[in-house]
């Protein structure tokens, strides 16, 4: 049988996402609690989550996740990356074996920064340097994937139902003040672990309900610029879309929403003339990164979360607010779970995000 | 009153007290909860979960809080009177009896509702809706109040995109924004008002204790299908 | 070519309709009002046997065959002798009619939604076929207050992705040009004037006006460049790559001697290159001489015919300042071509279509230029093929000539176009009538474009950006491996 990526494979999902404006860190148990809720909407083909702000002792490297399928694989991937980064640190992750859980890769977090001299030879800031580092890898080096690369934060996925993937991972024993979680529904088998959700780039994680109908002529787009799609799924299209627009168009990231889910010509045809000419803007220049088809996803990225549905709002999306901390799932019931007396909850307009920031930062 | 703890007790116990008055309580995403019910009285308690009254064929159902997704999915007849708001696709497909909603419903509310014989679907919001309001509509009536939202937009875009019979009531003076050219709006005349919309919106304002005046005060726009503007030319056969 | 025979059933009534219908000199009378027929002049328009008002008319083609064989086939022949006599070059009309070169449209087919995501009605929910066309800047700009600056050069605007291929007043009618106007008009697409200029009535069509300039260089002028909502530079043509054009004298009469600023009577030759490009920098230099003429608010177009290297040609456009690149392919049409030229020139439009969309993406270009496909278009799925495999938009034809009552006869070049389309004859242009042809038009791009929005409903897509090189909606059949991997897609049930 084929794996995702040399198929692609179609999948229904749940999401979830809690974040602490204040910056407050919280473990793990809320964010299962939340996304075991909506075990029906998976069927134990992959769970994940991403946490923010679980790595204060190493916030300033970047710290990755690896999958690796052999020690050659993490030899040679080990090798790859001391040529190039200065390894802070290196550990396997600590995992919690359960029989729910099975066919585990070998799985290694490292803490690492360019190497000075390195990073000035190649003419790029630090984030280019090493998100094309990072692709290499999952490009070039058979048996090695990275999950996650980004700065005090970190993926934890697997195939699996997501509370068993939690307790696999033991996220209780992670404080983090933004949370990710994401219940798969494949098709069909994905074959390898890497294939489960959240997908991250550097510190952008995303989770992603629904399937894109625009999906190839998304990926063809996206590819010209340096990016490859290895696993054909949307959630990774969709981040390297939006690590496009943000980090090389230097889009807000209101302004990308303004872009994958644009509203129709004539929705557009009704606004005044600033916002008309503005709007037209977006989808005229970026024509070839809007998303047709179903899809809520939730993006996280350093200090905030942002919640999307597509322009026709074909899958559901919930928000709540109670206190400085923001629910966001696929169903209220999971977010009534663990927040019984939301002061508001309400379901986001198609097209419209809503983007949360730490209160100490403005919006990125 | 039989009490049943959904947690405790699960769906089935819900079943063996069908036709009798009952309490549903700690509702947390449960699914179609009260399907294809054909009498009795139950209240729940909580937020049940996606499908809840589908196929509903009689019996009433009264729920405390908010409701999902796909609630009153292809209904037959009955009631649901919901205190808080309703997610997306509600009443899809239905054919018979009556959906109140106090506060809010999501996108595609009433979407493609119908009337069959003495059947009319019936669904009233008494806030507002997402867009797609009515879409496909191929009979009953959705009317939706606007209440606490005087003054404000009360519908999202595409209203009534599709609708091919019955009647959409608004109670607002504005037009809904981008409304097809394959439909017709008009203002609601007194006649029309007391005849049709009174009964229903008194019946809806007494379940949740309002003063029918106020639900029924002010304008109300009507929405229906220009006939036409029929699509009988677009085929042709070869 | 093949020779025909003109038969009749019993119940003629001898009305010699036929006989003046026939612009070919095929039906003739005789002094006793009987019908004649020169067989060997019959090209099988069809227009007699249309007009025929007892339905007794009937042309088949000849049962006398030469024997030949399988390498000299009858039409080898017959072409052998035509040439042994006259010392000429064949000359011919339409689109190329290589039988043995597939047309890959009709080898791949299209996805639709089932569960995993939802088709949309497009009758009901909204579905967006709205198309803008043009350059895009490489990078956006912002303004002191960190607002979007709008830096978008002109783009073309339509309301449905088909547009109407460059047919020019002199080959074709004025008739022909004032149903393409309107119907351009009512549809909210665009006409091409060709390389005829643009006729004085036709002015006023300014809004749906593509004018083109090609290397003859006839009719153009200040007023003519700035009239086009977007101006084209033809290069050539799928039906006859590396080949100009020869409008013979005896069509450069009246108006068309005027809008063609041509004297009446004398030939009107396009030479095969533009004598200003003989390499891409003068390319360059053209399409910005017409920038500057027409003040940088139109789009700049350039038209080339799909040969084998069309890729890096291409590319070449997109880097020259040009806004739009326009393809035609092998199957392409025209008035007059030579024959062996347009049989045996160029490659199919799907295949350059899918190199060009394919090497503008790994030059990282693709979006910043537009791309319009034509040669051989001939319904709604070829159209949405079209755009799966990366086009913005499609023109049409042949297509839209059959609309207006062609019947394929491929006799362009004689002049005597029975169906008042591809003729200056005022007697026989008057047979179209240009109200009745633009609604025809109007009602074929109509119908299509519906139809490509059931294909794009059923795919789960409303807006035609999202279809634009979404190559996952097609999948080949019958076509070997190497095929496919040139067409970039995979092969049905993969």
């Amino acid at each position: 049988m084929k794996k995702e990526g040399e198929v692609r494979i179609s999948s229904g999902c749940a999401i979830s996402g809690i974040f602490c404006r204040d910056e407050r860190r919280i473990n793990g148990d809320a964010i299962k609690k939340s996304i075991a809720m909506m075990h029906a909407r998976s069927n134990g083909l992959g769970g994940g989550f991403a946490a923010y702000g679980i790595y204060p002792e190493y916030k300033d490297f970047f710290a990755l996740h690896i999958f690796y399928d052999s020690e050659e694989a993490r030899n040679e991937t080990e090798h790859f990356l001391e040529k190039r980064f200065d390894i802070i640190n290196l550990s396997k992750i600590p995992v919690r074996q359960s029989e729910k859980i099975t066919d585990a890769p070998l799985i290694w977090r490292y803490f690492i920064t360019p190497l000075p001299h390195m990073l000035q030879d190649s003419q790029l800031d630090e984030n280019e340097y090493t998100s094309r580092s990072m692709i290499m890898i999952n490009d070039k080096l058979d048996g090695a994937y990275v999950v996650s690369c980004g700065k005090d934060m970190g993926v934890f996925k697997a195939v699996g139902y997501p509370e068993d993937v939690a307790d696999f991972y033991r996220i209780d024993e992670y404080e983090g003040y933004s949370w990710l979680a994401h219940g798969r529904y494949p098709t069909n088998t994905p074959g390898w672990w890497a294939g489960s959700h959240p997908f991250s780039l550097l510190d952008l994680s995303v989770v992603h309900n629904g399937e894109i109908s625009s999906y190839d002529a998304n990926r063809r787009a996206v590819e010209m610029y340096g990016y490859s799609c290895k696993l054909l799924t949307d959630t990774e299209v969709i981040t390297y879309i939006l690590d496009y627009l943000t980090r090389k168009e230097s889009l807000s990231l209101s302004e990308c929403a303004n872009v994958i889910a644009a509203p129709f010509w004539t929705t557009i045809s009704t606004k005044d003339e600033k916002e008309r000419t503005r709007l037209s803007y977006l989808r005229k220049m970026f024509s070839s990164f809007l998303i047709t088809g179903p899809f809520s996803i939730l993006v996280g990225f350093s200090g905030g979360m942002m919640a999307l549905n597509d322009r026709l709002k074909l899958r559901n999306l919930i928000v709540a607010e109670k206190g400085s901390t923001v629910y966001f799932s696929s169903e209220e019931a999971a977010i009534r779970v663990i927040e019984e007396n939301p002061e508001r909850v309400w379901a986001p307009v198609g097209g419209e995000a809503v983007i949360v920031t730490l209160d100490k930062e403005k919006a990125r | 009153m039989k009490v049943i703890d959904i947690r405790k007790d699960g769906q089935s116990e819900i079943r063996r007290h069908e036709g009798e008055e009952i309490l549903v309580k700690g509702c947390l995403g449960e699914r179609y909860i009260g399907e294809g019910l054909k009498s009795g009285r139950m209240h729940i308690e909580g937020t049940p979960g996606n499908a809840l009254a589908s196929y509903l064929d009689g019996g009433e159902i009264y729920v405390d809080g908010n409701v999902q997704d796909a609630v009153a999915d292809t209904m037959n007849a009955g009631l649901l009177a919901v205190k808080g708001s309703a997610g997306d696709a509600l009443c899809y497909g239905m054919r018979g009896g009556k959906v109140y909603i106090l506060g809010n419903a999501g996108y595609r509310a009433g979407v493609h509702m119908k009337a069959y014989e003495e059947k009319k679907g019936i669904l009233v919001i008494g806030g507002k809706t997402g867009s797609f309001l009515g879409e496909y509509l191929a009979g009953g009536m959705i009317i939706v109040l606007g209440l606490g939202y005087e003054g404000e937009r009360i519908t999202g875009y595409f209203c009534g995109n599709g609708m091919y019979s019955g009647t959409i009531y608004l109670r607002s003076g504005e037009m809904p924004p981008n409304l097809s050219e394959k439909l017709k709006s008009r203002y609601v005349g007194d006649m029309e008002k007391e005849e049709v919309i009174s009964p229903v919106v008194t019946d809806f304002a007494h379940r949740f204790g309002l003063s029918p005046k106020r639900c029924l005060e002010g304008t109300f726009i009507a929405i229906e299908p220009d006939e036409s503007k029929t699509n009988s030319q677009l085929y042709v056969a070869v | 070519m093949k020779r025909y025979r003109i038969r009749r059933y019993e119940g003629c009534i001898s009305c010699m309709k036929c006989a003046s219908e026939c612009s070919f000199g095929a039906i003739t009378t005789n002094g006793k009002r009987e019908l004649v027929f020169h067989h060997e002049r019959c090209t099988d328009c069809q227009r007699c046997v249309s007009f025929c008002p007892s339905g007794v008319l009937y042309i088949t083609e000849d049962e006398n065959r030469y024997k030949g064989n399988r390498v000299f086939t009858e039409d080898v022949i017959n072409e052998i002798n035509i040439q042994a006599e006259t010392g000429s070059a064949l000359l011919s009309s339409m689109g190329a009619s290589g039988d043995d070169i597939p047309i890959y449209f009709d080898k791949m087919l299209l996805n639709a939604s089932q569960v995993t995501n939802p088709s949309i009605d497009p009758l009901r929910e909204p579905m967006e076929t709205f198309t803008y066309i043009g350059k895009r800047p490489e990078k956006i700009e912002r303004n002191g207050e960190g607002e979007i600056v709008d830096n978008l050069p002109p783009h073309l605007e339509l309301e449905t992705p088909i547009m109407f291929s460059a047919m020019s007043y002199g080959a074709i009618s004025l008739n022909v040009q004032k149903a393409l106007a309107d119907a351009s008009e009512k549809l909210g697409t665009y006409w091409n004037t060709g390389e005829g200029g643009l006729h004085e009535s036709l002015y006023k069509y300014s809004a749906n006006t593509i004018v083109q300039v090609a290397s003859g260089r006839f009719g153009v002028h200040e007023r003519y460049l700035n009239a086009g909502s977007a101006i084209e530079i033809k290069i050539g043509q799928g039906a006859k790559p590396g080949i100009g054009g020869h409008l013979t004298g005896k069509k450069i009469v009246g108006d068309v001697s005027k809008t063609r600023m041509v004297p009446e009577g004398l030939d009107a030759i396009s030479p095969a290159p533009h004598h200003d490009i003989y390499s891409i920098e003068d390319l360059a230099e053209l399409v910005m001489s017409i920038k500057e003429v027409t003040g940088y608010k139109k789009p700049v177009m350039v038209k080339v015919a799909a040969v084998h290297n069309i890729a890096p040609i291409a590319s070449g456009i997109a880097r020259s300042g040009a806004d739009v690149i326009v393809i035609d392919g092998y199957r392409g049409g025209t008035g007059a071509a030579p024959k062996r030229i347009r049989d045996n020139v160029g490659i199919p439009i799907e295949v350059a279509l899918a190199v060009v969309d394919q090497r503008l993406r790994e030059e990282e270009i693709r979006d910043r230029v537009g791309v319009i496909a034509s040669g051989g278009i001939r319904n709604s799925s070829d159209v949405v093929k079209a755009i799966a495999l990366g086009a913005d938009a499609v023109s049409i034809g042949t297509a839209a000539l059959t609309a207006l009552g062609c019947h394929l006869c491929a006799s362009c070049h004689t002049g005597r176009c029975a169906w008042g389309l591809a003729t200056q004859d005022e007697e026989l242009s008057r047979r179209l009538d240009p109200e009745k042809g633009a609604e025809r038009l109007f009602n074929l791009v109509s119908a299509w474009t519906r139809e490509i929005k059931e294909f794009m409903g059923g795919m789960g897509i409303n807006s035609i950006e999202a279809l634009r090189g979404n190559r996952m909606a097609l999948k080949g059949t019958g076509l070997n491996e190497k095929e496919l991997e040139i067409l970039g897609i995979g092969y049905i049930g993969e």
